[in-house]
């Protein structure tokens, strides 16, 4: 199985509003402690580790693609 | 400190030996020099001795190391110790333990069983004080004259020749040359011998600092390996409590990576932190002993001629009784192919699965003690984070529990090795071909009960056909050894394990190594097939 970036959701500004919300009145250490334990609670709900490698490259790709941009907006 | 009890009885002498008076041309010529009397050391020496082999072993004390070290012995381990003769006693001695608890705080997160069927001969563990595994090893050498055990022989000089290693060793008498075939060095983490042909042994360095305390005291603790993340007693820190033989008790608490060393050894300091744990005083320390830990292994273990096992080649943290059990696992592996290259029975490139095996091994056990470790001693604030994570999720929720990581102790591997064939056939479970041999039970057909792993050791510990019989003879070529379940005069398997766990129908066969690991298997054995897979596991093609 290989990682699904298509829509999954029917409505995906509910799926972001609910994890935006999650997070409303958390300190940042709050938000980083919840976003640990959401990450593992998803990772073992998909249970593939394939999957999960994958997921975690893109994501990793769009955090470095991120902050070079930044770079690149200083200079 | 209370006197260590075991240590009278484990204390040798230096005897002069004829090889030192020989020099020049006259040398002595040995087949197979072990350099290293400690467990792996000890194991290869009577392995290889039972298979004929003459084996000088040297070690550069004269008495048996301190402290307990080495605690956790594995139900490979005792399996092979069955082999060398020396497992009942091991057993006797030794501590029985399956069960594993771990806590968060003041609460207990959750409990594994390592060994939770019936049916083995051997418990997953026993808990037994290095120094008596050493002593009881010795006795056992004592009774094998193939084997010259050499106390004080320590070696100074290598020099590899293209037929073998010519060594020189130091005595309380000055120092003498020996010549030899073969050299295994099992001469520990700080291997001389490693030095000495000039390989690196690289690898990552912990930070994190552990103190063992052994105390002896009578407390009503169950016999089960005790694990705390951040205890109420040792707040911040991970601790272990673990049982052995002769009311010792092995406590192991995690310190601050600057903590100073000197100090938090002394016994006026580690009390109190251990009165905490305990909620009493009555107690009297045995060993204390401060370390920090390496992970880390040789690139390769055989350089020519001289073959490294055990600490020497590899090392890893002691968070899964993976050290003392892998070099036996090294042991045991080595000692049947060294025996056949030197009857010139297999060429001497049989020996190079050794390195194939072995350190596929050494990486999965550093691989594995390195995330436990980890997991002890999270080395970013994110690692701490997730590890919170786990900690909190695991209270309610199975897979955190599981992810929870206060160490997982050692099993074999599997190997993925040139020596094995195979499988052809359509196999639903059973071990595939580079595991080790499961146990079960079995009657023999006079109505005796056994264990496959006795019947195996009975062959002789060659390689071996286990046969589920269908009435059809099988012919087993000269010189393998043949077990068969089943059929007329085979020993009956009456709870029906040993046919669930080799998922077995009757025809079926397992090609056993001389170590007990499965080279090959077959729904119904034909003699073209299991000549081929022979030839293959004797690194004969």
């Amino acid at each position: 199985m290989a990682l699904s970036t298509s829509s999954n959701f029917a409505k995906p500004d509910d799926a972001f509003r609910a994890i935006v919300e999650a997070h409303r009145g958390l300190t940042d250490a709050q938000s980083a402690d919840l976003d640990a334990a959401l990450v593992l609670v998803l990772a073992n709900h998909i249970g593939d580790l394939d999957v999960l490698r994958e997921a975690i490259a893109l994501a990793k790709r769009r955090t470095l693609d991120a902050s070079q941009q930044q770079q690149q907006q200083q200079q | 400190m209370a006197a260590n009890t075991a240590q009278a009885k484990t204390q040798f002498g230096y005897r002069r030996h004829p090889d030192q008076d020989r020099s020049g041309a006259n040398v002595a010529e040995h087949p197979v020099v072990v350099v290293g009397a400690g467990p792996v050391g000890l194991s290869l020496a009577i392995d290889l001795a039972q298979r004929g082999q003459r084996v000088v072993l040297l070690d550069d004390a004269d008495r048996i190391g301190e402290g307990s070290r080495a605690i956790c012995f594995s139900k490979r381990s005792l399996e092979f110790w069955d082999r060398l003769g020396v497992g009942d006693r091991m057993v006797e001695k030794g501590v029985v333990w399956s069960v594993g608890k771990i806590f968060h705080g003041a609460s207990q997160l959750y409990q594994f069983n390592l060994l939770p069927e019936e049916g083995h001969k051997r418990p997953a563990f026993i808990n037994l004080q290095q120094f008596y595994a050493e002593a009881y090893l010795v006795d056992r050498v004592e009774q094998l004259p193939e084997i010259d055990l050499r106390w004080r022989n320590k070696v100074i000089a290598l020099e590899s020749r293209n037929d073998g290693v010519a060594l020189t060793i130091a005595t309380p008498e000055g120092s003498y040359q020996v010549h030899a075939s073969f050299v295994v060095a099992c001469d520990g983490a700080r291997s001389s011998l490693r030095q000495m042909v000039g390989a690196e042994f690289a690898g990552q360095v912990f930070e994190d600092q552990f103190l063992i305390a052994d105390v002896k005291m009578t407390a009503a603790f169950p016999t089960e390996r005790w694990f705390w993340f951040d205890p109420p007693f040792h707040a911040g820190r991970s601790a272990l409590l673990h049982r052995q033989p002769d009311d010792i008790w092995r406590i192991d608490l995690q310190l601050n990576p600057d903590a100073d060393p000197i100090a938090e050894k002394q016994p006026e300091n580690v009390r109190p932190r251990i009165e905490r744990m305990l909620g009493h005083d009555k107690f009297e320390f045995e060993w204390i002993s401060l370390y920090k830990f390496q992970c880390r292994r040789m690139a390769r273990f055989i350089h020519g001629r001289v073959i490294f096992a055990g600490d020497s080649a590899h090392q890893v943290s002691p968070f899964g009784a993976r050290g003392a059990n892998s070099g036996l696992e090294d042991a045991e592996n080595l000692a049947w192919k060294l025996d056949r290259v030197l009857r010139r029975l297999s060429p001497e490139t049989l020996l190079e699965s050794y390195h194939i095996e072995r350190s596929a091994a050494a990486d999965e056990n550093i691989r594995e003690s390195t995330r436990s470790t980890d997991f002890m001693a999270p080395v970013t604030k994110q690692e701490a984070r997730l590890r919170r994570a786990v900690l909190s999720l695991a209270e309610d929720t199975e897979f955190g529990k599981r992810m929870v990581n206060g160490g997982r102790l050692s099993v074999p591997s599997v190997y993925d090795t040139p020596l094995s064939s195979g499988d052809r056939d359509d196999w639903r479970g059973g071990p595939r071909p580079g595991t080790s041999m499961p146990d079960a039970p079995v009657t023999e057909p006079g109505g005796g009960s056994g264990y496959l792993t006795d019947a195996f050791i009975r062959q002789g510990t060659r390689f071996t056909l286990l046969e589920f019989g269908n009435g059809a003879d099988v012919d087993v070529p000269e010189g393998v050894g043949s077990i068969r379940v089943g059929g007329a005069g085979g020993l009956v398997d009456a709870q029906g394990l040993a046919g669930q766990r080799y998922d077995a129908e009757p025809g079926a066969a397992y090609l056993l190594r001389p170590d007990g690991y499965v080279a090959a298997r077959f729904r119904n054995v034909a003699r073209p097939a299991l000549d081929a897979a022979l030839a293959r596991a004797a690194g004969l093609n």
